[in-house]
């Protein structure tokens, strides 16, 4: 594919597809689909938009653009394209988090009283940040890459099976697993936006502030260290940053599948640019796919809601393949 | 003559086993040198050794300072480094790998000046690499690859380059213009030290660094005899170097 058109130009399109599912998200009801702009008078309308709707698109925004911008940091400082946000265990980390909750405190996934919500979402962050901690301490700190991908696998697949066991002795918790396990933006509230908000800042002004370090790491390790990297301090930043991202992400929406991995994929395949832009557009590009994949989830089958990381685990899959064929074919 | 690198009592090991047995070694200024021996003798260790990419134990003094006391910045200001197989990922523009070597001489949150753009373009031209500047590294052969790479390196200015391998995937004729750009960065002051297999083209080096087994069996110019013979023995004699039309060739010796 011919990647002519510059760096800024992709930014502008994938605000603008942003825009548009923003808009787009605040017309998609229980009903299906209601043009709010038909009814603005309707105080009751206004506040479905403002309190409901309008976070809840803001929020798969959000999550679709940590989960972004997680992938390509992942991406860029493990020098693998088939790296993902969870390859640290945070997913089965937040997995395990959320059903012991469930398991010690009982209610649902999609409790939407503050509470429980408070819980879960606690819960499930500290899931996934103690996941990531405990890789770190299996792999003696982010220095080796293979040692580190090795114990973040161990990690993951340790925590799923305990998550498992956990839903084995408390069938209860087993559904009410499965909404975090497929993923939702439809517990998302103006809370859970300020709070990936946040992470999304802070992990976005690291990841761009050490942009020449992931650029330096395409040239190897030796390289990167001879250039002057600080590749140490860099390494344990970079993780921080994706794991808040992660972690941030996870806990307010579940387990979004191939975002992470397909959004920095997607934005290599349009331009060819240095780390700074692969982030900043990963960014976008995570965002704009989870919020319109939320629109269809939520408009395809109205009034039923269809779980958004069903349909981005079947879209992401698609997108993937065609993606192979391409990379198949390229010159040795 | 005066010394741009030196090792006293250099000892590295890797995975628990040691590769470099307190080595000592001068490595002239503005000189070529080039270390030769056969697969296992620790040749790249001790470049890496010589970058302060790895861990060693001894003395690596650039200018009479040691490698270790310097900050990160200073020492990639003097060694300039080019490794097997750089590339892990080739998505990035030839022009933006290439302006990676000029990272030591910008501050962190600098952009590029005119004279990084500049030294960019001399060392993309001097590699004949300038036409492929907006082209992807995975839009190249492996031999037009190593041209960016050693442009990459060459970028950096250092007084010191390092180079571990840098014929590989080079066809004939490149190589032969890489031996011309060493003759040109020699011209300009710059200490190159490479290692090489092609043994014919290590003789074109000023001095010859010859290993095996972790040590060092000879150090002296390629055009002394001695240096010649060590190099002969530490293949066990299946190699002889011969002068044909005023050159030093390589041919092989059946057993």
């Amino acid at each position: 594919m011919m990647r002519t058109r510059p760096a800024p130009f992709w930014a502008l399109v994938l605000l603008m597809l942003g825009g548009a599912g923003l808009v787009l998200g605040t017309a998609v009801g229980s009903q299906g689909w209601e043009v709010w702009w038909t009814a603005a008078q309707d105080p009751v309308m206004q506040q479905i938009v403002r309190d409901i709707r309008l976070p809840r698109s803001l929020g798969a925004w959000l999550g679709g653009a940590l989960l972004g911008l997680a992938g390509a940091v992942a991406q860029g400082l493990f020098r693998n394209p088939l790296a993902d946000p969870y390859l640290l265990g945070s997913a089965s980390g937040a997995s395990l988090g959320v059903s012991l909750y469930l398991s010690l405190f009982g209610g649902s996934i999609l409790a939407t009283a503050w509470l429980p919500r408070l819980g879960m979402t606690g819960a499930a962050f500290i899931g996934s940040v103690l996941a990531v901690v405990l890789t770190l301490t299996l792999a003696r700190g982010v220095q080796q890459t293979l040692r580190l991908l090795l114990a973040g696998v161990v990690v993951g697949v340790v925590l799923g099976a305990l998550a498992s066991l956990v839903a084995l002795f408390e069938p209860q918790v087993l559904q009410a697993m499965q909404g975090f396990m497929l993923g939702s933006t439809s517990f998302v509230g103006w809370t859970s936006c300020a709070l990936m908000a946040v992470a999304l800042s802070l992990s976005l002004i690291v990841a761009v502030a050490l942009a020449r370090v992931l650029d330096a790491l395409t040239l190897g390790e030796a390289t990167a260290q001879s250039l002057g990297m600080p590749l140490r301090q860099a390494r344990l930043l970079l993780v921080a940053a994706m794991s808040l991202t992660t972690a941030a992400a996870v806990a307010q929406m579940g387990l979004i599948a191939f975002v992470g991995l397909a959004a920095p994929h997607a934005v290599r395949s349009l331009v060819r640019c240095k780390h700074s832009g692969v982030l900043l557009l990963s960014t976008l590009m995570g965002g704009a796919l989870l919020l319109l994949a939320d629109v269809l989830a939520r408009g395809l089958l109205a009034p039923q809601d269809l779980p958004v990381g069903v349909l981005t685990a079947v879209l992401g899959g698609v997108y993937l393949l065609w993606r192979m064929k391409p990379a198949s074919e390229g010159r040795s | 003559m005066s010394i741009a690198l030196q090792t006293r009592g250099l000892k590295v090991a890797l995975g628990g086993h040691e590769v470099l047995h307190g080595m000592d070694l001068d490595v002239t200024a503005g000189h070529w040198t080039c270390v030769v021996g056969p697969n296992g003798a620790g040749k790249s260790t001790l470049l890496k050794a010589l970058a302060g990419l790895l861990p060693f134990q001894g003395q690596v003094l650039w200018q009479g300072r040691s490698l270790l006391e310097m900050a990160r910045r200073e020492r990639a200001l003097a060694l300039s480094w080019l490794g097997q197989g750089e590339a892990t990922s080739l998505d990035l523009r030839v022009l933006d790998v290439v302006m990676l070597g000029r990272l030591p001489h910008q501050d962190w949150w600098s952009v590029p000046s005119p004279a990084d753009h500049a030294m960019v373009e001399a060392a993309l031209k001097a590699t004949q690499a300038w036409d492929w500047r907006e082209r992807s590294l995975g839009e190249l052969s492996g031999g037009e690859r190593q041209r960016v790479l050693l442009a990459r390196a060459m970028a950096g200015n250092a007084p010191i380059m390092l180079m571990d391998e840098p014929l590989a995937n080079l066809d004939p004729p490149h190589q032969v213009d890489w031996l011309e750009q060493v003759q040109c960065l020699k011209a300009q002051g710059t200490t190159v030290v490479s290692v090489l297999h092609e043994i014919g083209m290590a003789l074109h080096a000023d001095d010859v660094v010859v290993m095996d087994k972790g040590q060092v069996v000879h150090h002296g110019p390629c055009d002394h005899e001695a240096t010649r013979r060590a190099m002969e023995a530490v293949f066990e004699h299946r190699i002889r170097i011969l002068l044909a039309d005023g050159q030093w060739v390589v041919v092989p010796r059946s057993a």
